[in-house]
C-alpha cells in the first residue's frame, strides 16, 4: 500500500489545505530557512524546553527536535475527527463510571470480566465512589494515525496523564515568531488559550469542601522527571502553585499546602504522577513522591484528583481492543473513529497468527508506553523476532499485536529540502461540565527515514499543528 | 500572596549559588594577584584561600600537598567541590529550575543560558591565560543575572527572599575573603604595615572591584586597617558586611509587614546590623579581626537557619495532626570553617 503524504498527492499535485504553504515554501530561500531552524533550537534550549532522558546522567536534558514544516488539517477534516474524539471521550467517561459501580459492561457480555480482575490499573479504592461533576478524564490526549485521505484510527486513548501539550504551544508560538507572514496568509485556529481552559475545567470540577474560588495546584514529581518542564510550564501559564508531595500535608481534613505564611488548603489538583504513587497510604508505602492521606481525602470529598485515580485502566491495550464495542454499547451509535485492529494474544488463535506472522506485525505490552517494550516487526532481525517469540508464548496475555499500518507522512525540512517522514497526532481534550477539544494538537513526527516510530524518547521530533478555519 | 516554603528556599539558595559563584571568581583572582608579585616564594595564598572557604580539608583529601593549577582547578572547575564555581552554577540552576515558575522569564533564561555558557567553557582545564577570561566571564554572567533580577522582577516576597539569599551569601564570601589575609603569613622581614603587607591589602580590595571606590572614599591612602574598614564596615560598598545586612534588613521590613506575631529573624538581624554600625574598625582589630569574622561566619549562617525555620522551607518533622511523615533532615549544624550548603 501506498504512503499517504498529507501535503503532496504527486510531484506537482498539492493537497488543498497545504497550497498557500507549498506557495510560501517556493518563495523561500532554503539556506535562510535552515538557519531559522537552528535558530529555534537555540530558543528551545535557552529557555529550557527540554525533557529528561532516563538512565542518562550527564546531558540528561535533552530538546525535542522541532521541525518547521507544519502540519495542515483543513476544517472538515477536524471537524469529523473532533466529533469522533467527543463521542469516544464521552464513552470513556461512562464506561470509566459503569466497571467502578455496576459492570453492565461485563454482564451485558461486551467485555471480559478477567481484563479487570487482577489488573493492575483498576483500583479497588474506586469501586462505588463518583469523582466530583462524575469526571474521571479530566485530560486525554487521543492518539489518532492517518493512513489515507478518510482513513483515521484510533491508536491509543491516553486517559491517564497525557504529556505534550506544552509543546503544542510553545511550537506554535516559536512558528508566530519565525514566520508571521505564515499566519497572515492561513487562518489557523488558536491554541495558546489551553491553560485558561485548562484552568476552568479544573475549577468546575472543585469537591464539595471548597468554599469560594477554588484553588487549582499541579502536582509534579519534581525536576528529575522527564516531563518537568511542562509540569512548571502549565503552572506558569495557568497562574497555579506546583507542588511536591513534600509541600503537603492533610491538615484538619483537607490537603493543605506549606506556604511561607501557614497551610493553606487545595481544591483541585491536577497531578502528574502515576496512581502507585499518589498515596503512600492507599497504593505503594515506598513512595515519596506522593501525598499521605489524598486518597481518604479525595473520597470524603476534601480535595478533587485530576486524572481521578483508576482512569488509566482505559490505556490498558486488551481493554483498547474492545473500545469500538465499548463506545457503541455506552453512547447507542457506532464508533465514529475507528480502532486499529488488534490481535489480542491472549486469543489461542490470535497468538498463533501473530506468531505466525510476526515480521509484519507491530507487538506491544498491554500495559506499556512510551515506546519502550514493543516489537516493531517489519525492520526487527531475526534474533528480535525470536527473543520476542519466546516472550509471547510465556505470557501471551501480556501482548496484543496490530498490523504495521502505512502511517501518513508530512514533510520535514532536511538537507535543505522537503522530504517526507511519518508522523502521528494527539489533540488535547478537557473534560468537566462540557468536552472540549483544542483545535489542533502535538503532531510527532519520525525524524529518521522511513521509521514509523514517533516517540520522544526514541528520537521522534514535533510539528507545529494547524487546524484552518475556513 | 502566600508563598510555598520550598519555593521560597528554591529562591533563597538560587541566589546564594549565584552569588558564591561570583565570589568564588574573585577569591581566585585574589589568589592569582598575590601569587603574582612571586615575593613568597611559597605557597601561602592558595593554602590560605582553601582555608578561608572552607575547602582545605576535601582538598588535601582529594590531592594532599598545594599545588597552584590544582587549587584553581579544585576552585573552578571540581564538582567534588560544593562551592566551586561550577557546582555553585549548576545548583544556582537546578533550583532555577525548581522555582521556574516564581522567576520571570527573563531571569530564567539568564540563569539557564548563563549556566550553558559557563558550563561550556568549564568543559576543559583552566590554563593561566585562559583564566582571566574565566573570571571574567563569571562574573559578567552573574552581572547579567542580576540585572535581569532587578530589572523585571516584581517586589515582592519572592524578590525580598532572593535578596536575603544574595546579600547574606555575600556577607558570608566577603568576611571570608578578608579572612584569606589572615591566614597569609608575612615573610620575616616584613611586617604588618610593611609594603608587602599593604600589597596584599590592595590585590584584596582589587579582587572586589573596589580599588577606586575605596580611593574616593579614603583619599588613595592604602592601609589594611582603612581597607577593612571599607570592606567590613562602610555601608556605601555594596559589598561590605554592613550593606548587606542594611539590605538584609530593608528585605526583612517589607516581608514582616502586617506580621503581628514576633519574628526571630529580624531581631537576629537587626543585632548584627546595629553591632556593624556601632563598632569601630580599632575595636574589631583590637580583639582580634579573625575572631571577629569567625563569630560573624556562624551568627550570619544562624541567621539563615531562623529564616528556614520561620518561613518553612522544608516540611515539619511533625506535622499538625500528622503522626507519620518522611523524616528530612534541615537543619545543617554550620562551625565558620565549612560553607553552608543547601540540604534535602
Amino acid at each position: 500500500m501506498p504512503t499517504f503524504d498529507e501535503m503532496l498527492l504527486s510531484e506537482n499535485s498539492v493537497r488543498p489545505p497545504y497550497e498557500r504553504f507549498h506557495t510560501w515554501f517556493g518563495e523561500q530561500d532554503v539556506q535562510e530557512l535552515s538557519a531559522k531552524a537552528s535558530e529555534a533550537e537555540a530558543f528551545f534550549r535557552r529557555t529550557g524546553i527540554t525533557f529528561n532522558v532516563y538512565g542518562q546522567q550527564e546531558a540528561a536534558e535533552r530538546l525535542i527536535p522541532f521541525d518547521m514544516v507544519p502540519r495542515i488539517i483543513a476544517k472538515s477534516e477536524w471537524d469529523r475527527l473532533a466529533e469522533g474524539i467527543e463521542q469516544r471521550v464521552a464513552a470513556l467517561n461512562l464506561f470509566l463510571h459503569d466497571i467502578y459501580h455496576d459492570q453492565e459492561v461485563v454482564k451485558a457480555g461486551i467485555l471480559p470480566e478477567r481484563l479487570l480482575k487482577n489488573n493492575e490499573a483498576f483500583l479497588p479504592q474506586m469501586v462505588g465512589f463518583t469523582p466530583p461533576g462524575n469526571v474521571y478524564t479530566h485530560i486525554i490526549g487521543t492518539d489518532i494515525v492517518r493512513t489515507g485521505e478518510d482513513q483515521f484510527y484510533v491508536l491509543e486513548d491516553n486517559a491517564r496523564t497525557p504529556s505534550g501539550v506544552s509543546y503544542m504551544i510553545e511550537n506554535r508560538e516559536t512558528m508566530m515568531q519565525m514566520f508571521p507572514e505564515l499566519f497572515a496568509q492561513n487562518r489557523v485556529r488558536p491554541v495558546e488559550t489551553y491553560p485558561q481552559h485548562l484552568r476552568r475545567s479544573l475549577e468546575a470540577v472543585a469537591p464539595p469542601a471548597c468554599n469560594g474560588k477554588p484553588r487549582v495546584a499541579v502536582l509534579t514529581p519534581g525536576i528529575f522527571n522527564s516531563a518537568y518542564f511542562e509540569h512548571s510550564f502549565l503552572a506558569d501559564q495557568m497562574g497555579v502553585e506546583l507542588i511536591e508531595g513534600s509541600d503537603v500535608a492533610e491538615i484538619d481534613g483537607r490537603i493543605q499546602m506549606r506556604t511561607t505564611e501557614g497551610y493553606v488548603p487545595i481544591d483541585v489538583i491536577y497531578r502528574r504522577i502515576d496512581d502507585a504513587f499518589l498515596d503512600p497510604r492507599a497504593f505503594n508505602p515506598e513512595s515519596m513522591l506522593g501525598i499521605p492521606g489524598i486518597m481518604d481525602a479525595y473520597k470524603r470529598g476534601a480535595v478533587t484528583i485530576a486524572n481521578a485515580p483508576g482512569t488509566g485502566i482505559s490505556d490498558d491495550k486488551a481493554i483498547y481492543s474492545y473500545m469500538p464495542e465499548i463506545v457503541e454499547f455506552f453512547t447507542g451509535k457506532p464508533a465514529l473513529l475507528e480502532n486499529v485492529p488488534t490481535w489480542r494474544c491472549a486469543e489461542e488463535d490470535s497468538l498463533k497468527y501473530v506468531l505466525d506472522n510476526l515480521a509484519d506485525l507491530v507487538v506491544k505490552e498491554v500495559h506499556g508506553s512510551g515506546g519502550y517494550g514493543m516489537l516493531v516487526g517489519p525492520t526487527s532481525t531475526k534474533a528480535e523476532r525470536e527473543e520476542f517469540a519466546a516472550k509471547l508464548r510465556n505470557d501471551p496475555q501480556n501482548y496484543i499485536a496490530q498490523p504495521t499500518l502505512a502511517l501518513s507522512t508530512v514533510p520535514i525540512l532536511a538537507d535543505g529540502a522537503l522530504s517526507p517522514r511519518h508522523v502521528d497526532l494527539r489533540p488535547f481534550v478537557l473534560v468537566s461540565d462540557k468536552v472540549q477539544i483544542i483545535p489542533g494538537g502535538l503532531t510527532r513526527v519520525a525524524l529518521k527515514e522511513g521509521s514509523l516510530v514517533v516517540n520522544s524518547s526514541q528520537g521522534g521530533g514535533t510539528k507545529d499543528t494547524w487546524v484552518l478555519k475556513d | 500572596m502566600a508563598l510555598l516554603g520550598r519555593t521560597a528556599n528554591g529562591l533563597f539558595w538560587m541566589f546564594r549559588y549565584i552569588e558564591r559563584a561570583e565570589n568564588m571568581a574573585r577569591l581566585v583572582d585574589a589568589g592569582t594577584r598575590i601569587s603574582m608579585t612571586n615575593l613568597a616564594a611559597e605557597t601561602d595564598e592558595w593554602e590560605s584561600i582553601l582555608v578561608a572557604s572552607g575547602v582545605a580539608d576535601i582538598y588535601r583529601e582529594k590531592y594532599g600537598e598545594i599545588d597552584e593549577a590544582k587549587v584553581i582547578d579544585f576552585m573552578i572547575r571540581d564538582q567534588d567541590n560544593p562551592s566551586s564555581i561550577r557546582s555553585s552554577i549548576d545548583t544556582a540552576r537546578m533550583n532555577g529550575r525548581m522555582v521556574r515558575t516564581a522567576l520571570t522569564r527573563e531571569v530564567w533564561e539568564a540563569v539557564n543560558d548563563s549556566y550553558m555558557t559557563i558550563k561550556a567553557a568549564l568543559v576543559s582545564p583552566v590554563t593561566s591565560r585562559s583564566l582571566p577570561r574565566i573570571l571574567d566571564l563569571v562574573k559578567t554572567r552573574c552581572a547579567y543575572i542580576r540585572g535581569t533580577f532587578f530589572g523585571t522582577m516584581l517586589r515582592n516576597e519572592i524578590f525580598d527572599f532572593c535578596r536575603l539569599g544574595a546579600y547574606l551569601e555575600r556577607a558570608d564570601n566577603t568576611a571570608r575573603i578578608l579572612d584569606v589575609k589572615y591566614w597569609l603569613l608575612l615573610p620575616e622581614h616584613s611586617s604588618v604595615g610593611s609594603a608587602l603587607d599593604n600589597f596584599q591589602w590592595v590585590s584584596i580590595l582589587r579582587s572586589v572591584s573596589a580599588h577606586r571606590s575605596y580611593a574616593w572614599e579614603y583619599d588613595a591612602n592604602y592601609n589594611g586597617p582603612d581597607i577593612i574598614d571599607f570592606l567590613m564596615l562602610n555601608k556605601r560598598m555594596p559589598r561590605s558586611l554592613g550593606h548587606c545586612y542594611n539590605m538584609m534588613r530593608e528585605a526583612m521590613s517589607y516581608l514582616d509587614q502586617d506580621v503581628e506575631t514576633r519574628n526571630p529573624c529580624v531581631q537576629r538581624i537587626t543585632q548584627i546590623h546595629d553591632r556593624l554600625s556601632n563598632v569601630t574598625v580599632r575595636q574589631v582589630l583590637d580583639n582580634g579581626l579573625h575572631e571577629f569574622l569567625e563569630s560573624f561566619i556562624i551568627e550570619n549562617n544562624n541567621v539563615a537557619g531562623e529564616i528556614a525555620k520561620h518561613y518553612r522551607f522544608y516540611p515539619d518533622l511533625l506535622p499538625a495532626n500528622q503522626s507519620e511523615t518522611q523524616s528530612q533532615t534541615q537543619q545543617q549544624t554550620t562551625d565558620a570553617g565549612s560553607m553552608q550548603t543547601q540540604s534535602g
